[in-house]
């Protein structure tokens, strides 16, 4: 995880933004619209709406967990939920994939029959160490093609994370990088209409995770389904994110469209300025 | 080339000990240190093995216990393996038998032999019994073990990608339970020989218990001997079976890959 530490208090307390999250004005040309949770970021009036979250909550026997989250979310969009461990997030994540229920509200996935086509992609690569790689893919296409068929889209898609030439091995044999980039081939492999990503880079060491951010942004622009990436770390968020959505205590307490132009560099002086004010939003409430 | 080389030296190593043993063993009993009252010589058993071998006792005695030890394995590995599977799919099956197994498991399947003889008498049902119930065990806490054990995240991961039950059990579930299965597999074909052993040894009118048997009433030590080293030979070879498919089955494992 990538730490960044404040070093002027000052800026930061210029970043703290009460409970309406209001945006504070700001002199540098490049500042992103932003708006307050309320009102939901505005969507381009052209754009389909992938997902629609109103009033979902989800409650574990007594705790609340989710508190009535409102949130659209544009086709094509690569959204990031970002939060502290235990706020919330991969329980979103959850219902957005939908491998969980609201306890309350409404979740309404896509436009039409959509709904098969969310695949999610999870922390650990969870690929079937008794297939080989090929067949780990081709788990992908269960339902939708079989046999040579079936080999040759995963041997295409295998190519297109780079593992072309382990197509045949066992993924015990591979490294932690190369399993994930196996299990992003799966999870394309039905050409998703949403792509829900529980914080899938989070386990690989810091340059792998470099690399696997550029070849998750370049598939993602070739493909252009719609992405939701729930990550703790703000970095990685501003690299791939077209918008970055911060959870608290199981409310949206940030919602920034990122307007920065692809592909990102890291360490720029716009990624820092942003991730100053998201990390703010993060650690508002211990501050205050 | 290196490698088949380096498996060959593996394989002879592991048979050092066994020859250094028979040699000193011979040695032993030409130099009168064993009494042939007490333990024959090899050389006394190969004379014995070659004598039963000419006479066709042997094989006849080999073929019907082998006959005896498999169909008992398989009807109590059948049995042991689709329970096994049962339970561990279903919690209702598991509720409604698994106490029951449990409480039977503990009751050392041999002390049933009086039992046993008492219902099918010294006939082939009494050793089939026997042995079926002993491989039973092992089989079905080796099996529900290997299905309670699958990595429930990759059973999520099947769930996701639309696989449908059939699939999501022979695609995940089984080839997850496998190496435990193998391990019930394994240890039951150990209590395979052993059951047969001592209900060949006490009721049995045939088979290698009871030429073994008969062989120490008439004092025919080398017979007692070459029965008891054929025992191991059978274990041995069953075993080595058993590996084989194992490596067959479970290439995907890392315990099992070339290193």
């Amino acid at each position: 995880m990538t730490v960044i530490s404040f070093t002027q208090p000052a800026e930061r307390a210029r970043y703290q933004e009460g409970a309406g999250a209001q945006a504070v004005p700001d002199s540098k040309p490049k500042v992103p619209r932003e708006t307050a949770p309320a009102a939901r970021a505005a969507t381009e009036p052209a754009a389909k709406t992938a997902l629609s979250l109103r009033g979902v909550s989800r409650r574990f026997g007594e705790k609340e967990v989710l508190k009535g989250i409102d949130l659209d979310i544009p086709e094509g969009q690569f959204v990031a939920i970002i939060g502290k461990s235990g706020c919330g997030k991969s329980t979103l994540l959850r219902l957005i994939a939908g491998l969980d229920d609201p306890s309350s509200g409404k979740l309404t996935l896509g436009t039409d029959g959509h709904a098969h086509r969310t695949r999610i992609m999870f922390q650990e690569p969870r690929l079937l160490p008794w297939a080989r790689v090929a067949d780990n893919v081709a788990v992908g296409l269960t339902g939708l093609s079989k046999g040579a068929e079936a080999r040759e889209t995963a041997l295409s898609l295998l190519a297109e994370v780079g593992l072309k030439d382990r197509a045949d091995e066992w993924p015990a044999v591979l490294s932690g990088g190369q399993r994930q980039r196996v299990a992003l081939a799966r999870a394309l492999a039905a050409k998703p209409y949403l792509l829900a990503l529980d914080e899938p880079l989070g386990a690989l060491d810091a340059l792998t995770r470099i690399e696997m951010q550029a070849l998750l942004e370049r598939i993602w622009r070739q493909e252009g389904f719609t992405a939701v990436l729930v990550t703790h770390d703000v970095a990685e968020a501003l690299a791939l994110a077209d918008r970055v959505i911060v959870i608290d205590k199981g409310a949206v307490s940030l919602d920034l469209a990122i307007a920065l132009p692809r592909p990102r560099r890291h360490g720029s002086a716009d990624v820092a300025a942003l991730e100053g004010r998201i990390l703010a939003a993060l650690f508002d409430e211990q501050d205050a | 080339m290196q490698k088949t080389g380096r498996s060959f030296l593996n394989n002879v190593t592991g048979w050092i000990l066994p020859v250094l043993i028979l040699i000193a063993w011979e040695a032993a009993s030409r130099i009168g240190l064993i009494s042939p009252n007490v333990l024959a010589a090899p050389s006394a058993v190969a004379e014995a093995f070659w004598r039963l071998l000419l006479s066709g006792e042997l094989l006849q005695n080999i073929w019907i216990s082998t006959l005896r030890a498999l169909s008992g394995f398989a009807i109590g590995g059948a049995i042991g393996l689709v329970l096994g599977l049962a339970n561990g799919l279903s919690s209702l099956s598991r509720n409604l038998t698994d106490t029951t197994l449990q409480m039977v498991r503990n009751i050392p399947h041999l002390a049933l032999i009086p039992l046993v003889i008492l219902w099918f008498g010294i006939d082939e049902e009494a050793k089939l019994f026997l042995v079926a119930l002993g491989v039973f065990f092992p089989v079905y806490v080796n099996t529900l073990l290997g299905i309670q054990s699958v990595d429930p995240q990759l059973v999520e991961m099947g769930r996701v990608y639309g696989m449908s039950r059939s699939a999501l059990f022979f695609r995940v579930i089984l080839p997850g339970a496998l190496p435990s299965i193998f391990v019930g597999l394994r240890y039951a074909l150990g209590i395979m020989w052993l059951t047969l052993i001592v209900a060949e040894t006490i009721a049995a009118s045939s088979g290698l218990g009871y030429m073994a048997m008969q062989a120490r009433e008439f004092l025919l030590l080398d017979v007692v001997v070459l029965s008891i080293l054929i025992y191991a030979l059978l274990g041995k070879l069953a075993d080595s079976l058993a590996r084989l498919l194992e490596r067959q089955f479970l290439q995907w494992h890392p315990a099992f890959q070339p290193a």
